[in-house]
C-alpha cells in the first residue's frame, strides 16, 4: 500500500512543487494571523502556503516565536484565522473538530479520571455508536500500545509525566483522526523519556499513518520522525522559508538513522537554516 | 500495625492528625522526633488551654472583686455602715438579690454546663413519658384523621442545638442550592457575568440583620394567611442569603478559571454542553467550590446566632438572648457555655467539611 504512494508521489508531483488535490490532507492557503496588541496589529503569519499528504509526517521547526503554536492551533480550530484558508480533504475547517486531534506540550489529561477515562473521554465522543465494551477495548488497546497496560485505572494525578503524555498519546490515535497536530509534545521530558515517547510515538503511527504535524524544538527528533520538515522564518510576517525531504525508509530505528550517512547532511542543512 | 496505620490516616484525614501521636505514646512506639511533634502538638496546645483557664479564673475574680467593691463602697456612701455591712454579708451568702453580675468564672460555668445536662435529662424523661401516655391516644386520633398531640414543654439546651443545627443545614442547603448553579452559569458567561457582577458586589457586604429584615418582609406577606410559625422559614432563608456569597463567587471563578488545556480538550473532543460542565468544567472546580462551601458554612454558623436572636426563632441564638434578659443567678455562665458549645460545633463543621472536601477533591494537597 505505502509503496504504491511513494511511487505515485515521484510521478505526480507537478513542476510548481503542488500536490494534487486527491493527495493532499491539509491544506494551507495564503494564512494570515494578526494579534490586536496595544501598539497596534501583530502580523504573526502572512501568506504562509503549505500542504501536506495524506499519510505523512511533516515537523515544524522555527525560532522560538516565529509563530509555530499560532499555526497549529489555527489548524486545530482552537484559534480563529485572519485571512487565507485552512482546508481538510479539500473541505474548508470550521472550528475545532476531533477529525483533527491534538497533543498538547502539557499531557493535559484530566487529572481526575483514571487513564482509561481520559482515553474513553473521547472514544465514547467519536464512536457513539459503538457499545460500551467496544469502547473499552479501543482505549484499552491504544493504552497498550503505549506501553500503559498496567495503568488503565490509575488516576492521572498520580502518573509521571511521561506516563501522562502517554496517555495523551493514546487518548490522541484513539479518536482515529485524519489529521494529528502535535505542539512540542515532548519538550517538558528529559531526554531520556523523550527518546521512549519518540519511539512508541513513531511504532503507532507507522501502524495507523495517521497525518502527523509536529512542532519540535529539537532537530534530531525532527528528522527522526519526519518525511518532510517545513522550516519556517523568523516573525513577524512569518512564512515557510524552505523544505527539507528526509528520505530514509520506514520503519526507521535510531541506530540505522543515526548511522546514514545522509543523517548529517540534513542536520546541517536544518542547523544552517535556523542559524540565519 | 495495620489497625495503627488506618488510624493515622484517617485521623490526619479529618485534621486531627495529632490523635494519633497520642496514640504512639501509649502503645510505646515513639522515638525522639515523634516526640517534639508530640510535645508540639498536644503538650502545648494543652498547657495554653491551662493558661488560659488560668487567665479566665483570674479575670473573673478581679471583675468580681470590682463589682462587689463597688457595691459595699455605694451601700456604705449611700445608706451608712450598716448597709455596707449587710450588703457585705448578702454578697458573702451568694444570695442572688445582691451578687455581683459579671464574668463568671470557669467553674461556675461548668457547673451550669452539668445543670445544662441535667435540666435536659429530665425533660429528656419527661417527653418520654409523655410520649408513652399519649402513643394509644395519638394512635386512635391519627386513625381519626386527627393531628397528633404534640409535646409543648419547654425545651432543653440540647433540644436547642439540635434547632440550631437544623436551621444551619437548611440555610446552608438552601446557599448551596441557589450559589452553586448560579455560580457555574456565571461563570460559564461572560454576559452574565456583567449582569450579575453589580447584584453581587453590592448585596455580598449587606449584614445579616439587613437580610434578615428583608426575608421578614417578603415571607411574612407570603405566609400571611398560614397560622403557622413562620420564624423557622424566616431564619434559615436569611442564614442562606447571607452566607451564599463565598460560594457564589467562588463557584463562579472556579468555573471561569478552568485550566485552557481541558477547554481545548473538550474543544477538540466537541463535548456537548453538559458533558463539558459535567465531565470538565465542574470537576476542576470542584476544590474551589467546597472552599466556597467552606467559608458559607462558617459564615452560615456565625450569622444563624444572631438571626434566631432577631426571629425568636428557637436555638443557640434565642437562648443566649433569653438567657441575658432572665438574668438568674447563672445566666451569665449558661451563656458562656453556650458560647463554648457554638465555637466547639463551628470547630466541628468546619472539620466535616474538610473531610468531605479531601474525600471528593483530586487535588490532594492540604486544603486549610
Ligand atoms: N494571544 C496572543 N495575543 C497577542 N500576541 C500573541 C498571542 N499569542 C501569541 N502571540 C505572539 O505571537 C508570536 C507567535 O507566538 P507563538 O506562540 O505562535 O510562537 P511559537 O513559534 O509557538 O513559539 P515557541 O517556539 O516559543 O513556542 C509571539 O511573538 C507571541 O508573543
Ligand atoms: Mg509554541
Amino acid at each position: 500500500m505505502s509503496t504504491i504512494i511513494e511511487q505515485n508521489q515521484s510521478n505526480i508531483i507537478t513542476d510548481n512543487g503542488l500536490f494534487p488535490s486527491n493527495e493532499v490532507m491539509l491544506d494551507l492557503k495564503n494564512l494570515k494571523k494578526v494579534y490586536p496588541t496595544p501598539k497596534g496589529d501583530y502580523v504573526v503569519l502572512e501568506d504562509l502556503n503549505l500542504q501536506i499528504r495524506k499519510e505523512e509526517f511533516v515537523t515544524i521547526i522555527g525560532h522560538s516565536g516565529c509563530g509555530k503554536t499560532t499555526m497549529l492551533s489555527m489548524i486545530a480550530g482552537l484559534n480563529p484565522i485572519s485571512g487565507g484558508r485552512i482546508s481538510v480533504l479539500g473541505k474548508q475547517i470550521k472550528g475545532p473538530g476531533p477529525d483533527r486531534g491534538v497533543i498538547f506540550q502539557a499531557p493535559s489529561l484530566m487529572p481526575w479520571m483514571t487513564a482509561l477515562q481520559n482515553v474513553l473521554l473521547g472514544v465514547n465522543q467519536v464512536f457513539p455508536h459503538a457499545t460500551k465494551a467496544q469502547r473499552n477495548d479501543i482505549a484499552k488497546y491504544y493504552l497498550q500500545k503505549v506501553g500503559l497496560e498496567d495503568a488503565f485505572n490509575k488516576r492521572a494525578s498520580d502518573l509521571s509525566q511521561g506516563m501522562q503524555q502517554r496517555v495523551g498519546i493514546a487518548r490522541a490515535f484513539a479518536i482515529k483522526p485524519k489529521v494529528l497536530l502535535l505542539d512540542e509534545p515532548f519538550g517538558m521530558l528529559d531526554s531520556l523519556t523523550r527518546g521512549e515517547l519518540q519511539d512508541i510515538l513513531i511504532e503507532i503511527w507507522n501502524k495507523e499513518k495517521i497525518t502527523a504535524v509536529m512542532i519540535t524544538h529539537d532537530v534530531d527528533e525532527a528528522i527522526f520522525l519526519a518525511d518532510r520538515v517545513v522550516m519556517m522564518t523568523s516573525g513577524p510576517k512569518a512564512k515557510i522559508g524552505d523544505i527539507l525531504d528526509i528520505e530514509f525508509e520506514r520503519p526507521r530505528t535510531r541506530k540505522s538513522v543515526l548511522e546514514h550517512d545522509d543523517y548529517y547532511k540534513y542536520r546541517k542543512h536544518l542547523i544552517d537554516f535556523l542559524e540565519h | 500495625m495495620k489497625q495503627s496505620l488506618t488510624l493515622g490516616k484517617v485521623t490526619k484525614f479529618i485534621g486531627l492528625g495529632f490523635l494519633s501521636t497520642i496514640k504512639d505514646l501509649f502503645t510505646g512506639n515513639i522515638d525522639k522526633e515523634d516526640f517534639k511533634t508530640l510535645l508540639r502538638k498536644t503538650i502545648v496546645p494543652l498547657a495554653s488551654i491551662l493558661l488560659f483557664i488560668g487567665l479566665w479564673h483570674m479575670g473573673a475574680k478581679a471583675l468580681y472583686n470590682k463589682e462587689a467593691d463597688f457595691k459595699i463602697e455605694k451601700a456604705l456612701t449611700d445608706q451608712g455602715q450598716a448597709a455596707a455591712d449587710a450588703m457585705e454579708a448578702c454578697i458573702a451568702s451568694g444570695d442572688v438579690s445582691c451578687k455581683p453580675n459579671t464574668l463568671p468564672s470557669p467553674s461556675q460555668v461548668w457547673d451550669s454546663y452539668k445543670s445544662l445536662l441535667r435540666d435536659h435529662n429530665i425533660i429528656a424523661a419527661d417527653k418520654a413519658a409523655f410520649k408513652e401516655k399519649t402513643a394509644a391516644l395519638n394512635e386512635k386520633r391519627v386513625a381519626d384523621g386527627l393531628d397528633e398531640i404534640t409535646y409543648t414543654g419547654r425545651p432543653s439546651f440540647v433540644d436547642q442545638i439540635f434547632r440550631s443545627l437544623k436551621t444551619v443545614f437548611a440555610g446552608f442547603l438552601l446557599a448551596l442550592l441557589i450559589a452553586v448553579p448560579l455560580g457555574i452559569f456565571i461563570g460559564l458567561s461572560p454576559t452574565l457575568k456583567s449582569a450579575f457582577n453589580w447584584f453581587i458586589q453590592i448585596f455580598k457586604p449587606v449584614s445579616p440583620v439587613v437580610w434578615y429584615l428583608l426575608v421578614f418582609m417578603i415571607v411574612k406577606t407570603l405566609l400571611i394567611d398560614s397560622n403557622e410559625d413562620s420564624s423557622f422559614t424566616i431564619s434559615f432563608i436569611s442564614v442562606g442569603l447571607c452566607s451564599m456569597w463565598a460560594t457564589l463567587v467562588n463557584t463562579a471563578m472556579g468555573v471561569s478559571s478552568v485550566d485552557k488545556d481541558y477547554i481545548n480538550v473538550a474543544k477538540v473532543l466537541k463535548l456537548g454542553s453538559f458533558q463539558k460542565i459535567f465531565k470538565v468544567v465542574l470537576p476542576s472546580s470542584l476544590p474551589l467550590i467546597f472552599t466556597g462551601l467552606k467559608i458559607t458554612l462558617s459564615v452560615a454558623w456565625m450569622v444563624l446566632i444572631a438571626i434566631e436572636l432577631l426571629a425568636q426563632s428557637p436555638g443557640l441564638g434565642l437562648f443566649v438572648w433569653e438567657e441575658f434578659q432572665n438574668g438568674a443567678n447563672d445566666s451569665n455562665a449558661k451563656i458562656i457555655v453556650a458560647m463554648f458549645v457554638i465555637g466547639i460545633i463551628g470547630f466541628l463543621l468546619d472539620r466535616l467539611m474538610l473531610t468531605i472536601q479531601n474525600w471528593v477533591s483530586f487535588d490532594k494537597t492540604d486544603a486549610i
